[in-house]
């Protein structure tokens, strides 16, 4: 579990977070939502450790970030996942070398062992026999899934995702999403994803926090958002008329179907 | 004060590099690539700036001296000096700050932008300690290496030059090159040599941790890291000259 207490954070006279409370729980997908410069992104960075907040904490399983050691911070970050939007494979590493970096770097395991593992977290993400690729001779999908496979090497207990469908046809972003929330649920960790693509927030959002100019505007379930009425949120998710429609055409269906059983 | 900021900015990441490595063996996996990158990426242009040096030296040296009361073996002792004394030292640093620096720049920049330095961050991995520390290292080994090799190269290079040009037979640009040889010198010319390697690797590595933007700030901070490395050269030079001389 994640607990974001207060945190407030500003650069210069801007103030992007403003006393925000989360807590994100563990084997669930904690989505992130918000327009852009609503301070998602800040956010995550502060949760992740690359921000230190003005004020506030963050608590990983009781242990508060900011005021862990040095030696706690790295094994905290040791725990820690992370599936960045343009996926920050190294470029003059294959596929391979690319997930194998952290196994080398924290692991006393033989090659072997190493390569079993890469090749373990490679057939996961439905990556197989792509060990000698570099990240310039695969597609965008195919990085965001070697990403995932890098951030799960390790056995992490938190998984953070930033924005994984950015540059995403739909077909793909759907195959991503699914993958982050299979591999939520067989590992049982903690994910953290900060996205604007509402199917993600269909798809997999256990958990959705709405951010809007810098402060939590809203939080509840995928079955929840659809009926909120938060103006904020609602003007949000429904900035096309194409939506709206959608969701009047949802509320009809619904109120039908409770109107008129179906038969079993 | 934005210098000062900068200074102090520099200043903290050098600070920040000595830390205990994760793994110390892929520290020195990663320090050798960088002496291979530095130090035999560098070799070609060294080799061909160095020849020319000496011959272009050994050349306009002969043009000057129309005197029949110098002896030809002049020649020889001016080219020797010239080339350990400056010309190793602070054009190959010269041309290795616009080589290797330019590539260290956009390299860490490259890295920044591509939020890869982040991953490591959140590996839990001290990036200073990993990605600059080696390259700085790697520079201090193999810059005076190659500034030693340049010289020799760059007096044969003269020495070829006046025997193909008839300037001065061989034998008579060898007494030259004996004559009034202080040792001193060649520790002077190391003493720019490990300073200028320092420059070169450093203020690049700065400009590139630090970059925020885009493909185009990558190639801005490029441009400006070798133009601030060139400076600072030029400055060392002069510094060290007047101290050690």
């Amino acid at each position: 579990m994640i607990e974001v207490k207060n945190l407030k954070k500003s650069f210069g006279d801007k103030t992007i977070l403003n006393d925000v409370n989360l807590v994100m729980e563990t084997g669930k997908s904690n989505l992130i939502i918000g327009s852009s410069g609503s301070g998602k992104t800040v956010l995550l960075k502060c949760i992740i450790g690359l921000f230190t907040p003005d004020e506030g904490k963050v608590v990983y399983d009781g242990m508060s970030m900011i005021d862990a050691s040095k030696d706690e911070k790295k094994e905290l970050r040791q725990q820690i996942g992370m599936l960045f939007q343009g996926s920050a494979l190294f470029d003059s590493m294959t596929v391979e070398k690319n997930i194998r970096f952290p196994l080398d770097m924290f692991t006393t395991l033989t090659s072997g062992e190493k390569l079993k593992k890469v090749n373990e977290v490679l057939a996961r993400v439905n990556m197989e026999g792509a060990n000698k690729k570099l990240p310039s001779e695969i597609s965008g999908g195919m990085k965001k899934r070697v990403g995932i496979a890098r951030a799960i090497v390790l056995n992490p207990k938190y998984l953070f995702c930033d924005e994984p469908n950015s540059g995403l046809d739909p077909q793909t972003s759907l195959v991503i999403d699914r993958l982050i929330r299979d591999i939520t649920l067989e590992y049982k960790i903690t994910t953290v994803v900060v996205t604007h693509d509402m199917n993600s927030v269909m798809e997999i959002g256990d958990h959705i926090f709405y951010m809007y100019q810098g402060r939590k505007q809203w939080e509840g379930s995928n079955k929840e958002i659809i009926r909120s009425n938060d103006e904020k949120l609602n003007e949000f998710i429904f900035a096309s008329d194409f939506l709206q429609d959608a969701k009047q055409m949802r509320m009809m269906h619904e109120e039908q179907d409770k109107k008129e059983p179906a038969n079993v | 004060m934005k210098f000062f900021t900068k200074f102090g900015q520099y200043l903290l990441m050098l600070k920040g590099m000595f830390s205990r490595p994760e793994n110390p063996k892929m520290y020195w996996k990663e320090f050798m690539h960088q002496c291979v990158e530095i130090g035999i990426g560098s070799l070609p242009i060294v080799v061909i700036i160095s020849l020319f040096l000496g011959a272009v030296t050994t050349v306009q040296t002969a043009y000057q001296l129309v005197s029949p009361l110098v002896p030809a073996s002049t020649i020889g002792q001016i080219v020797r000096d010239s080339m350990i004394l400056e010309l190793s030292p602070t054009v190959v640093s010269i041309v290795l700050a616009g080589v290797v620096g330019s590539k260290i720049a956009s390299e860490l920049g490259n890295m920044r932008i591509s939020e890869q330095i982040d991953a490591l961050e959140i590996m839990g991995i001290n990036t200073k300690t990993y990605l600059v520390l080696p390259k700085i290292l790697a520079a201090l080994l193999m810059i005076p290496c190659l500034i030693t090799l340049s010289a020799f190269l760059g007096i044969w290079g003269g020495r070829t030059a006046a025997n193909m040009s008839s300037i001065v037979a061989s034998d008579i640009f060898d007494i030259g090159l004996r004559s009034n040889f202080l040792p001193k010198n060649v520790w002077f010319a190391l003493s720019k040599a490990y300073t200028f390697a320092f420059i070169v690797s450093s203020i690049p590595a700065y400009f590139g941790y630090f970059v925020t933007g885009g493909s185009l700030e990558i190639g801005r901070s490029s441009t400006t890291s070798v133009v601030v490395s060139c400076i600072l050269i030029l400055v060392a030079d002069y510094a060290l000259a007047a101290l050690l001389l």
